[in-house]
């Protein structure tokens, strides 16, 4: 049998799952006992170029409650040409369609390699996708002239056949009609008034009110006319929209001194939601937040226009000082599930050196798949590139974007779903295989991802309920099914299926080989998430406390040591790197506020429950490579005792990119990296390159960083590397192993002393 | 200002609680008891007055027709009962007589009136003539009580109309009355003959003012014109004792004749010795008097409006008015002369109605007279007169008196070498600031005196610093917007294409100050129809952008810049915007409007712009659209008549005086151009424009080819007048008098700071004084009215007009000195005002009381004594009855239930926001005849008088009241006449719906083009021409233009009006 290494990782290309446990306790008691939940990260639409799709329905089991798609793991009867659903048990009979099916015969949803399987669904008109621009014209004239410049490449990749729309906004709400000659129209709104779905329809003359109806004119083509006035074909109104975002203006309202410009987020986001709710529900639509700034009047405003009136910190916010948050998260939150509802998805795109709002505005993305990017200026690459990667598109040439997804996960009934942690919301469909206790979003079987890419990956816990009493048989298997169906970027309908299974082990007597089949990867992660999404309502130390008491008890659970003598602990090797995970998860500014704002804390969440394992790995531990003139690149510990003189360093934290040039320790022409700038160019250019490879890739793209030792950049490096090297360790002093991190934080060395003594000694 | 203006009027004061008592009695059961109770102490008399009071009531109300007559069978019917009930009670007869002389000859001119007759006859009988009967039966006590009392039942029948209120005044005065009645019999029969047709009148052709007496002598003649039972009674009723026992006897002309011969005689006599009393005035009055009265009274006796405005134009035409002498009385406004300021502003700014005030509070209670100043402040003055001085006191700005504020003038009096000054009007001495000072010559004038405007002149403006601006600020220049209602009616009437396509010609003529080039005034455009569309019209967009504004719930301005711009440099984009905006709402299917949020969101553009300036609003229907001021319909025809009728003229909710008020703080002066096709509510719709100064213009049931011209001239001239913005003004006096009540469209926060969003050249306000004390003779009385207001420009300006009056202590004086058009105005004026919260009944009593009040009160104390028949009228004065019941037939006074409400209530904004001239036109139209003019002249053939009488068959007439204007063509008119005029064979080619006579080059086809264009021009507003043929449908509405003869829906001809009044003057007298 092949290692659990190979086996996860082929897990992982088939399926997008990678399991906490892929061996599974075979009773709750057991379950519990073994801290990490069996829990999965799934990525419902890994990018899977050699599956092609097929051009037929799903066999669905006819149980009305449990309507489980047929899988390798059912029992099929070829003779009798019925199949066992593997979760509910039910003998079903296979469709008139399926009457040639034989042995060698099957079709591809009954192969063992087709454990994911994609249908396209041929029911019901297809809609185009929409893209609703909502932009922000309180903006500095040169930011404002990038961002046009931006939306206007952007029409050049968008489909032809998309409708687009544009809103702008700023003490005013401006909705553009697209499809007029010789003027340019628009509908008005003021910025401080909120509105229902209804009045805003109404007043954009979106409902034919009864009363025209009855005086019998013909309204029918004119209403065709009018829903789409402010949602054209990219084609149509390409030259139109251009001229228009040509002409767009700054917010011509003067901003008196010591005031912030009158921003009105929450009403065009009121509008745009209004607009696309009346107009097109339950399509695949994005709406396109582009903000310079914090909302600053009307519903939604999270700062005043008094600029002696700071934004919130996160003081503020621990003192409950912080007027307008809770007022300004409820309404985006309504708002977000609105959206959630119609299944349309919220990016915001926040470019400002102060903060935005993100924190009162995350659930607008959080809740609906939506991609929230954080920069400096509109007019930064980071903004321009990562927007233009939100249109990338895959090998076969369409976007890698989805929307409207549904997952919906049935499980063998040895197993239930506590719930999930990712964009998604609440379907609220309670059903035989949810479980009672919650984990993340719970209480249900569907979960709405109403905007998805390839990388969205979400957390999924699970809870074996098998009592310890009522052993499962032998050879049984649990098994999990993951159905997505979305809209996929050609507006076809999809609907993929994914079918795992995992083998029961007997904690007491296989424990060995469940710990082998620990996925610390996996694990840190999906532990990373249940604490970040604690971080969201509880205080931060608590959150810690919590994760270090599963660390460990985990600790506790599967380490060999001798009572009381922490130095003979010791960890096997499939969780040897856990607690170094969690030592740095401690430190990361997922679970750290400190030196952060509230709205970058909420960035960095926001990317850290949707990305991948990879990516969540790095922001966990971010990797650091290592450039020297003695050999080639070589990923290094994430220490200061790797900051040397004479080494070039890239670090990838996922958010930043930092390439560092050590120390000139020898003065000017004999220093090593002088000499280097001076024959070896190439060898120069290595880091660059390979960070140009991350930077071509990574969305959103992150923030690169070239900084030399002593240049105030050198922070981002210097705050992530393990602190072995503090002023405190004076011996350490005047060596030349690395620099010393001027912190009290405590090094890995510290944190791991105090877990082992903590894990063997008896009285915990 | 009604309030006080009626109810104070001292005299009446008691006399109206009767009143109102009374005329219950004639309308319904409750009069009885009161009528009990006048008739029971001095019975003989007291009844019989009332009767009277009744007929000529009757009259006066236009009401048709005295039962008696005959040819009104249909609706006599009734009456007919009545008839012959008292077929003596000549009384009733008297009065219907005359009326329906003038009757008659309606009828047979126009037939198709008969229809209105009727309806307005069986109202009549309805309403009226139930009582009728009940009052008939009152016990006779005597004999001649009884003919009196029979007469009033039939007069009841007419009441219906203002008349009803004059006899409230009467009764109570009935009793000093009787008196005289008894004694004299001369007084009574003088009374009954008025009535009659005046025959009597006829003697004083010029004079007019005699005129009371003759109309005895008319009785005879009545009798003989009328059916002939009535006439008989013409004379009769008055007389009262003597008359009474010839009346009773049935025999018609018999019984009069014996007292005239008398009568007559004595008239004659007693013209004669008035005369010296009247200095000068009744020239002809002596003669014509004397005449004897067997004819039918001369309409041309009695005074004539055309007459008095030739006189004075003949007199006074042509020359120069210098302004130097205190209360000396300007020409009449219709006079064509030259003003020369001299101390004192031009009448062209200020009229009064006297130009000597009485000395005391008691003298003024006395004579009734109101004491008011018509001020036009920013009148055009004619291109031979200076325009304005502009005085600038650099940042001291301009100098006032310490305590009462008054500015710099020529009634400050220098003193103490010029170091001090007293001011004229507080008294208070003043340092002379050291810049200003000056020395004084050997007269203790300043030397520099004809160097300084406000030294020597009557009107000059000073330049504003910046504490007379709002918040400090120098004001930007006014911005015009253009909101179009672009809903369904406007797009299918071609009107928004019409307004697009003009405007785009009128923007390249926006006014500007004089003698700079380009017009500063910014221009902004909305279309409307539920929703509001802003345009963005910067010059650096390639197109315009439109906005569309939803929210009407809560107003706002979507853009700031690029709304309001300068049309030279946006030219190119508004001329685009222009051109498209017919086309984008082409198939528009929308037809609900909204209203006040389309001026709010003018307030919130100006507010946003920091400037003031004027929205010009094209509106066709009636805001129903679901927004603030949502309308509703309430007009309610049965409300006419009735108490409840000033509701009708009240606006309908508190939201548009919120708005007018917002309004005049920003300086958003309102026009409105309306379109109705159905009812409006003009009422509630213009009560903004009517407090912001602006104007609203109305063309019912719109059609560009026969109204789009018409109406393009009001929007040019509107457009293009000279105008400020922003203003407040206030009224100063000297010690003794105070400004108290003011009339026009304005806004008042305060008792004493006039508010207008804008005012403009055509706009004048009326202010009425009260005396707080004592004037003296000798210092006289001054006032200075200041305007603060921001010019087309954007300057800030202070205009100040001074005026000084004489004062006096004989009432003779101020007789002399009065102004009937500005006496006109202000009654005007004030009865438009005070129908919003009285019935109109009342208000017609009070201003028909207050008219014999004034004139017996000369009568009294000015006249020499004469025989109380004569009707005896100030020379100043002589015409006022005229104005006075045309003023009471107007639309808004005349309470039809066949005008309709927005009619009504327009014209009652109209009258609140004129000036002189156009009150004196629109009560006395010009009817001029044209078929008989020399064409070669060069000036306008001479109008004629107001009556039907004047017109013939063969002829052709121009009538003209500043709003409406009508080219009249007899039946007979001769083919020629229609030839060169129409090219048209003859009459019967004529299309009915013409508005322009076509191009023909012939002398007088020219003529009467120039003619009908030079009086368009002239006016302040342009007028369509409707042309009438004789007998026509339309003609009806041409008569009711005839001030002059009775009124179409209500009201006496001048005639009996006069008879009426003289009737009430005596028993005033008595």
């Amino acid at each position: 049998m092949a290692s659990y290494q190979e086996f996860i990782q082929q897990n992982e290309d088939r399926d997008g799952v990678r399991f906490s446990w892929n061996l599974w306790p075979s009773s709750r008691l057991e379950a519990t006992r073994l801290v990490v939940p069996v829990s999965c990260l799934f990525t419902p639409l890994k990018e899977r170029p050699d599956l092609p799709p097929v051009q037929y329905e799903p066999v669905l089991c006819s149980r009305a409650n449990c309507k489980a798609v047929l899988n390798p793991l059912c029992q099929v009867d070829f003779r009798a040409k019925i199949w066992a659903c593997n979760f509910c048990f039910q003998r079903n009979p296979f469709p008139p369609s399926y009457a040639g099916i034989s042995e060698v015969n099957q079709p591809a949803e009954l192969m063992p390699q087709f454990s994911t399987i994609e249908y396209i669904v041929q029911r019901g008109a297809t809609a185009p996708l929409i893209f609703l621009y909502v932009v922000d014209t309180c903006l500095e004239e040169e930011d404002l002239q990038a961002l046009k410049e931006s939306l206007q490449m952007s029409l050049s990749l968008l489909p032809p056949n998309a409708l687009v729309g544009l809103i702008t906004f700023g003490r005013m709400v401006q909705v553009h009609e697209l499809s007029c000659e010789g003027i340019a129209k628009s509908y008005v709104f003021r910025g401080t008034k909120d509105l229902s779905s209804k009045q805003i329809q109404e007043m954009l003359g979106l409902t034919k009110p009864a009363a025209s109806a009855q005086q019998g004119r013909p309204v029918a083509p004119q209403d065709a006319a009018a829903s789409c006035r402010f949602l054209q074909p990219v084609h149509r109104v390409d030259m139109n929209l251009t001229d228009l975002l040509g002409e767009l203006q700054r917010d011509p309202w003067p901003v008196p001194q010591g005031k912030r410009p009158l921003r009105s987020t929450g009403v065009a986001l009121t509008v745009a939601v209004g607009l696309l709710e009346g107009t097109f529900p339950n399509t695949g639509a994005r709406v396109m937040l582009f903000i310079g700034g914090p909302p600053t009047q009307g519903p939604g405003m999270v700062v005043g226009d008094e600029l002696k009136t700071p934004i919130r910190s996160w003081h503020d916010i621990q003192k409950d000082n912080a007027r307008h948050l809770k007022k300004a998260t409820k309404y985006y939150e309504a708002m977000a599930n609105r959206s959630a509802v119609n299944g349309h998805c919220i990016d915001i795109y926040a470019c400002a050196l102060d903060q935005t709002g993100l924190l009162e505005m995350k659930c607008l993305s959080n809740l609906t798949g939506g991609h929230i990017v954080m920069g400096d200026s509109f007019n930064t690459s980071l903004f321009k590139q990562t927007f233009q990667r939100v249109f990338s598109k895959d090998l076969n040439g369409d976007f890698r974007m989805a929307f409207g997804g549904v997952l919906e996960i049935k499980t063998s009934r040895e197993v239930k779903v506590c719930g999930s942690i990712g964009p998604c919301v609440s379907l609220n469909s309670k059903g035989s295989c949810v479980s009672e206790n919650e984990m993340g979003i719970g209480g249900t079987s569907q979960w709405k991802v109403c905007g998805l890419n390839p990388s969205t990956t979400l957390g999924i816990f699970f809870e074996v309920v098998n009592q310890h009493n009522a052993p499962v048989p032998q050879g049984g298997r649990g098994a999990i099914q993951f159905v997505t169906q979305y809209q996929h970027s050609n507006t076809q309908r999809r609907i993929r299926v994914t079918t795992i299974a995992r083998n029961w082990a007997d904690a007491q007597s296989q424990i060995q080989h469940i710990e082998s089949s620990f996925d610390q990867e996996a694990a840190a992660v999906l532990m990373a998430r249940l604490g970040v999404f604690r971080a969201e309502s509880e205080e931060g130390p608590d959150v810690l406390r919590w994760l270090d008491r599963q660390l460990i008890r985990l600790c506790q659970k599967f380490g060999q040591f001798n009572k009381d003598d922490p130095t003979s602990f010791k960890l096997s090797e499939s969780l040897s790197l856990y607690p170094q995970f969690m030592f740095h998860l401690r430190r990361s500014p997922f679970l750290q506020v400190f030196n952060n704002s509230p709205d970058e804390s909420s960035y960095y969440r926001h990317h850290f429950v949707r990305q991948d394992l990879t990516q969540s790995l790095i922001m966990i531990q971010p990797i650091l490579y290592s450039y020297s003139f003695h050999g080639p690149p070589e990923p290094v510990l994430l220490d200061s005792s790797s900051i040397l003189p004479d080494r070039i360093l890239l670090m990838d934290t996922f958010f930043q990119l930092v390439i560092y040039h050590g120390e000139d320790t020898l003065a000017d022409t004999e220093s090593t990296i002088a000499q280097w700038r001076k024959n070896f160019k190439q060898l120069l250019l290595a880091p660059l390159d390979d960070a140009q490879e991350i930077l071509q890739t990574r969305f959103p793209m992150p923030r690169y960083i070239d900084t030399e030792h002593g240049g105030s950049q050198a922070r981002f490096l210097l705050s992530k590397v393990n602190p072995s090297q503090t002023h405190n360790n004076l011996y350490a002093w005047g060596q030349e192993t690395g620099a010393p991190i001027l912190t009290d934080d405590v090094s890995l060395q510290v944190f791991m002393d105090h877990l082992k003594k903590l894990a063997v000694s008896s009285s915990a | 200002m009604s309030q006080q203006g009626y109810v104070a009027a001292p005299p009446y004061s008691q006399a109206q609680p009767g009143m109102g008592g009374y005329q219950g009695g004639f309308g319904g059961g409750p009069a009885q008891p009161l009528y009990g109770h006048y008739g029971g102490p001095p019975q003989a008399f007291a009844a019989p007055p009332a009767g009277m009071m009744k007929s000529p009531v009757s009259s006066a109300a236009g009401m048709p027709p005295p039962p008696a007559s005959n040819q009104y069978n249909p609706n006599v019917q009734q009456n007919g009962a009545h008839p012959q009930r008292y077929p003596a009670p000549q009384a009733a007869s008297v009065y219907g007589q005359p009326l329906q002389s003038p009757y008659n000859s309606m009828a047979s001119m126009a037939p198709p009136p008969a229809q209105q007759l009727t309806n307005q006859m069986s109202s009549m009988n309805l309403g009226n003539y139930a009582p009728g009967p009940m009052q008939s039966p009152p016990p006779p006590t005597s004999s001649v009580q009884q003919p009196f009392q029979t007469s009033p039942p039939q007069a009841m029948g007419q009441p219906q109309m203002s008349p009803g209120p004059q006899s409230p005044h009467m009764s109570p005065q009935m009793s000093p009355q009787q008196s005289p009645m008894s004694g004299p019999p001369m007084g009574g029969p003088p009374m009954g003959g008025p009535p009659m047709g005046g025959p009597p009148m006829g003697g004083p052709p010029m004079g007019g003012p005699p005129m009371g007496g003759p109309p005895m002598g008319g009785t005879p003649m009545g009798g003989p014109q009328m059916t002939g039972p009535p006439m008989a009674g013409m004379g009769r009723p008055f007389p009262g004792p003597p008359g009474p026992g010839g009346f009773q006897q049935p025999g018609p002309g018999a019984a009069g004749p014996p007292g005239y011969p008398q009568q007559a005689g004595q008239f004659g006599g007693n013209m004669a010795g008035h005369q010296p009393g009247m200095p000068g005035a009744f020239p002809g009055a002596p003669g014509g008097m004397a005449g004897p009265p067997q004819k039918k009274l001369d309409p041309d006796s009695i005074p004539s409006i055309t007459q008095v405005i030739e006189d004075d134009q003949v007199k006074r035409g042509g020359q120069v008015y210098s302004t130097n002498i205190r209360g000396q009385i300007p020409p009449l406004v219709t006079t064509d002369f030259t003003v020369q300021d001299q101390g004192n502003a031009s009448p062209r700014f200020m009229r009064c109605t006297t130009y000597s005030l009485p000395c005391t509070a008691d003298l003024a209670k006395q004579c009734q007279v109101p004491l008011a100043s018509i001020i036009k402040p920013l009148a055009n003055l004619p291109e031979n007169e200076t325009p304005l001085y502009v005085v600038n006191h650099g940042e001291t700005g301009p100098i006032r008196c310490n305590r009462c504020k008054a500015y710099m003038c020529p009634y400050m009096q220098f003193i103490d070498g010029g170091r001090r000054y007293q001011c004229g009007f507080c008294n208070c001495v003043n340092e002379v600031p050291v810049f200003y000072f000056q020395h004084l010559d050997h007269m203790g004038r300043r030397v520099d005196f004809y160097e300084r405007p406000e030294l020597s002149l009557g009107s000059y403006e000073f330049v504003a610093t910046l504490d007379y601006c709002k918040n400090n600020k120098p004001p930007n220049p006014p911005a015009y917007i253009f909101m179009i209602d672009v809903s369904y009616n406007n797009i299918k009437s071609g009107l928004v294409k019409l307004i697009c396509d003009e405007l785009k010609n009128l923007l390249e003529h926006l006014p500007s100050e004089e003698g700079v080039e380009a017009s500063a005034i910014k221009v902004g455009f909305v279309t409307y129809n539920k929703v509001l569309h802003f345009y963005n019209v910067k010059s650096a967009l390639a197109q315009p952008q439109m906005m569309v504004v939803s929210d009407t719930a809560e107003m706002f301005v979507p853009l700031l810049d690029g709304f309001l711009v300068n049309y030279q440099d946006s030219r190119a984009v508004i001329s685009n915007l222009l051109d498209q905006i017919p086309d984008m709402f082409a198939d528009t299917n929308e037809s609900e409007t909204v209203f006040v949020p389309v001026i709010q969101a003018g307030v919130e553009a100006f507010k946003a712009a920091e400037c003031s300036g004027k929205l010009f609003i094209f509106q066709s229907s009636m805001p129903t659209a679901e927004a603030p001021g949502k309308l509703k319909n309430r007009d309610d025809k049965k409300l006419v008549n009735t108490d409840k009728e000033k509701t009708l003229f009240q606006p309908q909710k508190g939201v548009y005086e919120q708005l007018s008020k917002e309004c005049v703080a920003q300086g958003c002066c309102v026009d409105l151009f309306l379109f109705p096709n159905q009812y409006m509510d003009i009422a509630t719709m213009a009560d903004v424009p009517s407090h912001t100064g602006g104007s609203v213009y109305k063309y019912n049931n719109f059609q560009v080819e026969t109204d789009g011209e018409h109406f393009l001239r009001d929007l040019r001239k509107d457009v293009q007048k000279s105008i400020g913005f922003d203003a407040i003004m206030r009224v100063r006096t000297s010690t003794g008098f105070r400004a108290t009540e003011f009339f026009g469209a304005i806004h008042m926060n305060n008792t004493t700071d006039i508010e207008m969003a804008a005012v403009d050249c055509d706009k004048a306000l009326t202010v009425e004084f009260k005396h707080d004390d004592t004037l003296s003779e000798e210092t006289g009385a001054h006032m200075q009215c200041a305007l603060l207001y921001t010019t087309i420009n954007g300057q800030r300006r202070l205009r100040i007009h001074n005026l000084s009056l004489n004062c006096s202590s004989q009432l003779s004086e101020l007789y002399k000195s009065c102004e009937t058009d500005s006496l006109i105005n202000f009654f005007s004026k004030s009865a438009c005002r005070a129908i919003l919260n009285q019935p109109l009944k009342t208000v017609r009593e009070i201003l028909v009381n207050q008219t014999a009040h004034m004139l017996a009160c000369y009568r009294k104390n000015c006249a020499s004594p004469s025989a109380a028949s004569q009707l005896i009228l100030p020379d100043a004065m002589k015409v006022f009855p005229v104005y006075i019941n045309s003023l009471m037939k107007t639309a808004p006074l005349v309470g039809s239930t066949e005008l309709s409400t927005d009619d009504r209530a327009h014209q009652r904004l109209l009258i609140m926001g004129m000036g002189v001239e156009e009150t004196q036109l629109l009560l006395y139209p010009r009817l001029t005849p044209l078929h008989n003019m020399d064409v070669s002249i060069k000036t306008h053939p001479a109008p004629v008088r107001c009556s039907e009488e004047r017109l013939t068959d063969s002829g052709m007439f121009l009538l003209e009241n500043g709003h409406s204007m009508f080219l009249w063509l007899g039946q007979a008119i001769p083919p020629d006449l229609v030839q060169n005029i129409f090219n048209l064979p003859s009459l019967a080619h004529l299309q009915g719906n013409m508005c322009a006579l076509p191009e023909l080059d012939n002398p007088l086809s020219n003529k009467v083009r120039a003619i009908i264009n030079d009086l368009i021009e002239k006016r302040p507003n342009s007028m369509k021409l409707h042309i009438v043929r004789q007998k026509d449908k339309p003609e009806m509405v041409f008569r009711q233009f005839l001030v002059e003869d009775k009124g179409l829906h209500g009201g006496a001809s001048y005639m009996d009006f006069l008879c009426y009044v003289h009737r009430e003057i005596r028993q005033l007298l008595t």
